[in-house]
């Protein structure tokens, strides 16, 4: 580990509790790309109407511009939340709901939810999606307890394999039904179709959040082992049950309002834990502002690069997320154990 | 007062430790020895609750352990097996609160803060308590997980092989607070450990395992001859007075 890298660490020591010095920056970024976000578009904006009694803009704030925001914010926030979750307990930094295929059981459980009931209601593919989210990751947990080669590296690959092996058998089922293009219109990841009465089901993710919170010194030990969790008085089981079923409604919760966010949950609480550490509790705000930080700037991307048109946000993310962690693993080789 | 009785444990038709009963002392430093594989470990996990026995039965204050509530009994003993948390970005700092979790569930109280202080200045590692863990060297690292067990602040104290990774130095300043917590504090230690002339300058009590078998149990001065040692360890050692020390010699 070189001078520069020991100074970061150090010079990340806690402000105090679950802020750090990056906290209040990344509020004040997250005010300014909001301003941008509502103004952006394709109807025209301007403040100083915004008081007038003109009708229409208050309208499209309420309608889109508001509903999209909330959702990029919750959205990018509890995706990031709910890898740092996973990160921490499954003790490996390259465990995440879009690496071990929670995100593609999370889709089964959409598409089994569209198949069994015709114009099913939002609850009940809820429902679905969050049961085969948490059974899909839980299966997968077992089949890692089961394998005693624990390399670092082998532990997402097995979780991409059976991902990619749900994801075909969504694929398969689409096609037999006659659903491909719709999977693929919802499922892609974009904010362009969320407007007031599709995205409010987003606000379970914020008491999620909040449990999550509860819990994070818990999963901060539990990623320790099961001995040094039995040492503090704790059930290791329960804990990571607990905090696999928090990320996975998390995640269902997401993918089916917005759809699938690639990278971002990877990426994000990564870059916080190489500045600051593996402290859950201190470091769960600051996971989930720079998650919605990171969306709502890919978000921008996506509205403005190819204006009046509109690449999904799915793209944007891919693209930046894996430079800021192809970044991440030359700077700090060192950092993530491999 | 902890009592293991005919104790086995068994891995599939590998039997591992076989009928051991013993009566841990109150307020001693106790030293299991014996050569690799002899079951020291696999007996301290049982004694300290982390390993359930295949037969036998372990008490702890006169509870049996399956019948003690995890969290009171996580304020009455403390364990660290061999540490290997190489991965794991925590401050120091941070870590010796984690001792304070059975008592205020993360939520640190005035109290809890001077006891982690007092834990770090123990150790004498106040002046690393903001680098991370995976910073540090084996040794310091070792110093904030025993930190972290003396913050748990507990009447038993379970450490598996506590001198792994450590220079001379800091085993001797670590040996010296194991002998500080119990003449001064009370507390009943128990150690894993290989280097026989640490027991014979610590220990009051020593526990000797051979193949999964108790072949004695007793006070230093019992244990601590030719013949016995010879039975453990399957090796001539001879004990010369050095300076007041029984100090073990099988170099050569």
């Amino acid at each position: 580990m070189n001078e520069s890298v020991d100074g970061i660490g150090n010079g990340a020591a806690r402000v105090g509790g679950v802020m750090s010095r990056a906290t209040v920056p990344m509020l004040v970024s997250l005010a300014i790309l909001s301003v941008l976000s509502l103004t952006i578009g394709n109807a025209g904006f301007a403040f100083g109407t915004l008081w007038t009694t003109e009708m229409g803009l208050t309208e499209l704030l309420a309608i889109t511009r508001l509903p999209r925001l909330v959702a990029v914010i919750v959205a990018g926030g509890g995706m990031c939340v709910a890898g740092m979750i996973m990160q921490t307990i499954s003790r490996n930094r390259f465990v995440s709901p879009s690496t071990v295929g929670t995100v593609a059981w999370c889709k089964m459980g959409i598409l089994c939810g569209t198949l069994l009931f015709v114009q099913a209601p939002m609850m009940v593919r809820m429902a679905l999606a969050f049961a085969f989210s948490r059974g899909g990751t839980f299966f997968f947990m077992k089949i890692l307890s089961r394998i005693p080669i624990r390399n670092i590296i082998t532990v997402p690959l097995i979780g991409m394999i059976l991902g990619a092996v749900v994801e075909s058998l969504n694929t398969y089922l689409a096609t037999r039904f006659d659903l491909v293009q719709n999977m693929e219109s919802w499922l892609q990841g974009s904010f362009a179709l969320v407007i007031r009465g599709r995205y409010e089901l987003l606000y379970i993710g914020i008491p999620v959040v909040a449990v999550m919170y509860a819990y994070a010194n818990r999963f901060t030990i539990a990623g320790m082992g099961r001995d040094f969790a039995s040492g503090l008085g704790l059930n290791h089981g329960q804990i990571m049950a607990v905090g696999l079923a928090l990320a996975a409604l998390m995640t269902a919760v997401i993918t089916i309002t917005v759809g699938a966010l690639p990278f971002v949950d990877l990426v994000m609480p990564n870059l916080v834990s190489a500045f600051r550490g593996d402290n859950l509790r201190a470091n769960l705000l600051d996971t989930a502002l720079l998650g919605a930080n990171f969306v709502l700037l890919c978000d921008l991307v996506s509205r403005t690069a190819m204006y009046p048109y509109e690449i999904p946000v799915g793209v944007t993310a891919s693209i930046l997320g894996g430079a800021i962690f192809i970044w991440l693993l030359v700077r700090r080789n060192r950092y993530a154990g491999a | 007062m902890i009592e293991i009785n005919c104790v086995s444990k068994s891995y599939g038709q590998k039997e591992v430790l076989k009928d051991v009963s013993i009566a841990i002392p109150e307020g001693k430093i106790s030293a299991f020895v014996g050569s690799n594989g002899a079951g020291k470990s696999t007996l301290l996990s049982i004694a300290s609750r982390l390993l359930p026995a295949s037969g036998g039965s372990v008490s702890i204050d006169g509870t049996r352990v399956e019948n003690w509530n995890s969290r009171e009994l996580a304020k009455r003993l403390a364990v660290l097996r061999q540490s290997n948390f190489m991965n794991i970005r925590l401050t120091v700092s941070e870590l010796v609160s984690f001792g304070r979790f059975p008592y205020s569930q993360g939520r640190l109280t005035g109290e809890d803060k001077a006891i982690v202080e007092q834990a770090l200045e123990y150790m004498e590692i106040t002046d690393i308590r903001d680098r991370f863990l995976d910073e540090l060297s084996g040794g310091q690292r070792q110093m904030a997980f025993i930190a972290m067990v003396i913050a748990q602040d507990t009447h038993y104290v379970f450490l598996d092989e506590p001198l792994n990774n450590l220079d001379i130095k800091h085993s001797v300043h670590m040996m010296r607070v194991f002998r500080n917590l119990v003449d001064s504090l009370g507390k009943t230690v128990v150690i894993v450990i290989h280097d026989i002339n640490f027991v014979s300058c610590y220990a009051d009590y020593i526990v000797a395992l051979r193949n999964g078998e108790l072949i004695g149990a007793g006070d230093r001065d019992g244990i601590m001859t030719p013949s016995v040692l010879e039975e453990i360890y399957g090796l001539k050692i001879d004990i010369h007075q050095i300076a007041g020390n029984d100090i073990c010699v099988y170099y050569k």
